[in-house]
């Protein structure tokens, strides 16, 4: 083969379009139904809260931190849009309000981590119990409903005259900008230098705590947009909302190609793994496989798209004959 | 390697799928309870059975694991993609799932209410177990029975806290404590939740008994807090000094009962209400009833039921469980 | 899985490695006696503003509370001390639980011979955990992550959408939670000797300071001829033993089992860890304090609930703990650390 389709095929990316294509391929054989516009407008609009919540967290990781907290983010962001929903104020103030909230949290994780000096796992893991603990403080045992119908429609129906749900446009809009912004601009350049190596990005007039504290206060405030669409597509506030999210989108960040302890990874990557495990769970459920069974072929993926790269890479290594230009990552 | 896992696993999965459907008068309906892996649930899904062998329809039942938020709707979505001809729904949140519900109505699907009602709109017909009123009046009855001197502190052990119908017996028990005079010795000090998991459930009530040293009665209106609530009571040496009584299956509570732990306890037959449930959405797929209030049928064994104005059709009055009768009745 | 930065292993730097390792174990001693403080502060209060906190048996049920939590507390710590992290632990209990249940109801087995195959399946859990993680050379995080899947995922394919109920369990299983020894309930004693056992082979045995040294720096532990990878495996398959060990119990506890059982233990455990001066990038910490750490949380849940507080302050409250007790810990720390740079300069 030539160099530059080695060179493709090597990449994780092209690898996730292989799974795509081989889990529509398996979807639609496991189910005649797999394959409709419907069906896959439904998926899609399924993932998009997780989805939304991932862009970020791939920074984050990127970065060499973690942030477990997202999903309680986006609890909190429902509990109290209903909670201010519900005394009566309008839409246009209390969702900019459940945003400035989000960035508040994500502050409080950020500051914890570059300021006070803690590990972010343990941080996020403390902020993951707080926040769910604060949305249930706020709102109880109620659910508020009775949102207007526009509201409603932005989270639950089509741009009209097509199947595509009203958040795939916000998410779509959302991954041009991280994609730009993480390949295209020095930010992106800061961020991976940080995750590559913390204190040589430090020598380099890098300012990492600055940069890190942002990560996280954009986490924030996109968990609460995901807590905004969520609350709409479900025309529901809830404190429970997006309970277990976290496992998933953290799933979609590794196994799009982000190395957990930073420094690498790309946002198409990202997306497409989103898209991996949607298409395969998908195609599970309309094959009656209950979704905790579908954790299986999840969670074989997740460590299989990890164990396999390095042992493939440990058995060439180990060959008598090595190649001169190895990119070993060592990160 | 994945994707022969994935083959394996949907073949374990593998209840009656999708088989082609089209023909309008195949019955091929679904059971969508708020949590799978809940004995209650279970129950109910047996009568179901045992009216889709009776019509030989197809049954099948899919579900959440957990009852958070709404995590039913990717299953209504999903039964509506497989062009079910009816779901039979328990509603977590009767708002939430009513858009996605309201979409499966539009393509012709039929959609029976079980348990918990959906939102008015979002069915066809709702077949109630019992009036709220009644629940909750005959739960308080009983712990009024069981407490020496109907006097002292009693506690409620709920399901979940956003569990609408747990919500609505636990208000009108508190309607029937605070309007009749009989009861006015009796207070109500707390409502926990133990979210119908077993674990939880033992150390809420557990937390009752020490937190409420003169704890005298404790109702709990779901299988899994009764259960748990008994095997407290009984490893802890307080059964007999703490009075237990609220909504329990015949089968789970039949040695709490004959041993003392559990005086009495109530429950319309689950069974027959996942049976009428069936039976009800068959008829409405054949079109011999249309769901209109007045509307009479005949639902096999159990005899004639009507619609009443608000499309509901009532199962009956609830049953007293003691040690007399128990061995009566096997769900 | 690589080396952050490989220090030279010239002999001044570890002697200041080892001076530096003194005081770190120091430290964690202090900070055992500083959770027993806190411990002995809240009960104080607690006690006075709701005396009935204050009985035997209420301490008792924190214990009982505590008991499972801190097994498998003692396994996380053991693989959290090489700079891993077991996330799989919740799922790990939750399948060996149902196993073990299921064997009892269907009569498979007898009462020990399903304990013993409960806490081999635990072995064989923690194994495979281990073997990703060792051979593959798969990040703990990651490895662990996906088998919290695959467990939990195997757990519903085996439970089929059934339960264990307490009718359904010998009477033999389900005394074992309700019995005592010497008066104290069965399971915090056996809770108590197993923590007692690692927290002395993890601090006596040669092994267990190989674990210790693997966290604190991989790369010098390698190059000073410990074992890592075979360490770690072990460490991982103790955790799977520990969890098995929690599982097995489980049933015992709560009488009923289904496919959800001890889902989200992970983070409990792992808060309990941290909370318990446990060092998350590994090198410090003792068993002890991890318990510790599980009866603080325990404890002032407990003293929330007899306050009368509110269901829903409870997980906030949980998260500002937590956050509360690593800030503490890392201010400590690093108050430690400044002592130590200065007296080093003298």
């Amino acid at each position: 083969m030539r160099p530059w389709a080695i060179a493709l095929l090597r990449r994780w990316e092209s690898l996730l379009v292989l799974a795509f294509v081989a889990f529509v391929v398996l979807g639609s054989s496991l189910s005649p139904y797999f394959v409709s516009g419907s069906n896959f407008s439904d998926l899609t609009s399924n993932l998009m809260e997780k989805a939304i919540m991932a862009l970020p967290l791939a920074l984050i990781i990127i970065a060499g931190e973690i942030d477990l907290s997202v999903e309680s983010m986006l609890g909190l962001s429902s509990a109290l849009l209903g909670f201010t929903y519900a005394l009566g104020w309008p839409l246009w103030l209390d969702v900019p309000l459940v945003l400035a909230v989000g960035g508040a949290g994500g502050l409080l994780n950020g500051l914890l981590v570059t300021r006070a000096g803690l590990p972010s796992l343990v941080v996020t893991l403390g902020t993951l119990a707080l926040y769910r603990g604060l949305a249930s403080v706020v709102l109880g045992p109620r659910s508020i409903s009775g949102w207007p119908e526009w509201f409603t429609n932005f989270g639950f129906g089509d741009i009209p005259g097509t199947l595509i749900p009203w958040p795939l446009l916000v998410f779509a809009a959302l991954a041009v900008a991280f994609v730009f912004v993480l390949h295209r601009t020095w930010i992106g350049r800061q961020i991976y230098a940080i995750g590559k190596n913390k204190e040589a990005a430090r020598y380099a007039g890098i300012n990492v705590a600055r940069v890190k504290t942002y990560l996280f206060v954009l986490s924030g405030v996109l968990s609460a947009l995901a807590g905004v669409i969520l609350t709409a597509r479900f025309s529901s506030a809830r404190a429970d909302n997006g309970q277990g999210f976290v496992l998933d989108t953290v799933t979609s960040v590794l196994l799009g190609g982000v190395n957990i302890f930073g420094g690498e990874g790309t946002i198409v990557g990202v997306v497409l793994a989103i898209f991996v495990i949607g298409v395969l769970r998908n195609g599970l459920t309309l094959a009656d496989v209950s979704p905790d069974t579908q954790s299986v072929a999840v969670g074989a993926l997740l460590i299989l798209s990890v164990a396999g790269p390095t042992l493939v890479r440990r058995i060439s290594a180990a060959r008598p004959r090595r190649q001169l230009t190895n990119p070993v990552s060592n990160s | 390697m994945t994707g022969m896992a994935i083959l394996a696993l949907s073949a374990c999965g593998g209840s009656s799928g999708g088989g082609g459907g089209g023909g309008t008068t195949t019955l091929n309906i679904a059971f969508l309870p708020k949590a799978v892996n809940n004995p209650y649930f279970d129950v109910a899904a047996s009568g179901g059975q045992e009216a889709a062998t009776a019509l030989s329809g197809q049954f099948k039942q899919v579900g959440p694991s957990e009852a958070t938020g709404a995590a039913q709707i990717p299953f209504i979505q999903t039964l509506t993609q497989q062009k079910v001809s009816a779901i039979v729904v328990s509603a977590d949140d009767p708002d939430a799932i009513a858009p996605a519900l309201k979409q499966a109505m539009q393509k012709g699907i039929k959609v029976v209410g079980y348990d918990s009602s959906p939102a008015k709109d979002a069915r066809n017909v709702f077949i109630n177990q019992a009036e709220t009123k009644a629940i909750g009046q005959i739960q308080v009855q009983m712990v009024c029975d069981e407490i020496p001197g109907c006097a002292g502190d009693i506690a409620v052990l709920s399901a979940t806290s956003t569990a609408t119908n747990q919500n609505a017996w636990i208000q009108a028990m508190k309607d029937e404590l605070a309007s009749n005079s009989k009861y006015s010795a009796l207070k109500l000090v707390k409502v926990a939740y133990g979210n119908d998991d077993p674990q939880t459930s033992t150390t809420e009530a557990q937390a009752l008994l020490t937190s409420y040293p003169n704890l005298k009665g404790i109702i709990s209106p779901t299988t899994v807090g009764i259960s748990a609530a008994a095997q407290v009571l009984k490893q802890t040496g307080k059964a007999g000094k703490v009075q237990l009584t609220g909504l329990g299956t015949p089968n789970l509570m039949r040695a709490f009962v004959k041993d003392g732990t559990c005086k009495e306890f109530a429950l319309w037959n689950v069974k027959d209400l996942g049976y009428l449930a069936y039976y009800t959405a068959a008829l409405l797929v054949q079109g011999k009833i249309k769901g209109n209030p007045g509307e009479k049928f005949t639902a096999g064994r159990l005899g004639d039921y009507t619609i009443d104005s608000n499309g509901v059709v009532l199962l009956g009055p609830p049953f007293v469980f003691k040690a007399d009768n128990i061995d009566q009745l096997n769900f | 899985m690589s080396v952050r930065a490989i220090d030279s292993p010239t002999s001044s730097a570890l002697a200041g490695r080892i001076g530096l390792e003194r005081t770190l174990t120091l430290v964690a001693r202090l900070r055992e006696v500083g959770i027993l403080l806190v411990l002995l502060v809240v009960v104080a209060i607690v006690s006075i503003q709701a005396p009935l906190f204050f009985s035997v048996s209420n301490f008792e049920q924190i214990l009982l509370n505590v008991s499972l939590i801190a097994v498998v507390a003692v396994g996380q710590t053991t693989v959290v001390l090489t700079r891993n992290v077991d996330l799989s632990v919740g799922s790990v209990v939750g399948l060996v639980a149902f196993v073990t249940g299921d064997l009892l109801k269907e009569h498979t087995l007898d009462v020990p011979g399903a304990i013993a195959v409960g806490c081999l399946l635990g072995v064989g859990l923690g194994a495979f955990n281990g073997l990703i993680i060792a051979v593959a050379r798969v990040p703990a995080i990651v490895a662990t992550l996906g088998t919290l899947y695959v467990y939990r995922g195997l757990d519903f394919l085996v439970a089929g959408g059934k339960q264990v109920s307490a009718i359904d369990l010998p009477r033999g299983y389900l005394g074992i939670a309700s019995s005592s020894v010497l008066g104290v309930p069965t399971l915090i004693v056996a809770a108590a000797l197993i923590a007692l056992v690692a927290a002395y082979l993890l601090r006596n045995s040669g092994v267990g300071r190989e674990l210790y040294a693997i966290g604190s720096n991989p790369a010098a532990a390698e190059v000073i001829g410990i074992p890592t990878q075979r360490l770690i495996f072990g460490a991982f398959v103790v955790c799977g033993l520990c969890a098995g060990i929690a599982g097995v119990l489980w049933g015992s506890r709560f009488g009923s089992v289904n496919a959800l059982a001890a889902s989200g233990l992970e983070l409990q455990v792992i808060a309990a860890v941290v909370v318990g001066g446990v060092n998350i990038f590994g090198g410090s910490g003792t068993v002890v304090g991890a318990v510790l750490g599980a009866i603080l949380l325990a404890t002032i849940e407990n003293a929330l609930r007899i306050l009368h507080l509110s269901e829903f302050w409870l997980l906030a409250i949980d998260g500002a703990v937590i956050l509360l007790a690593v800030a503490t810990d890392a201010a400590i720390r690093g108050y430690f650390q400044r002592i130590l740079m200065r007296t080093g300069r003298r």
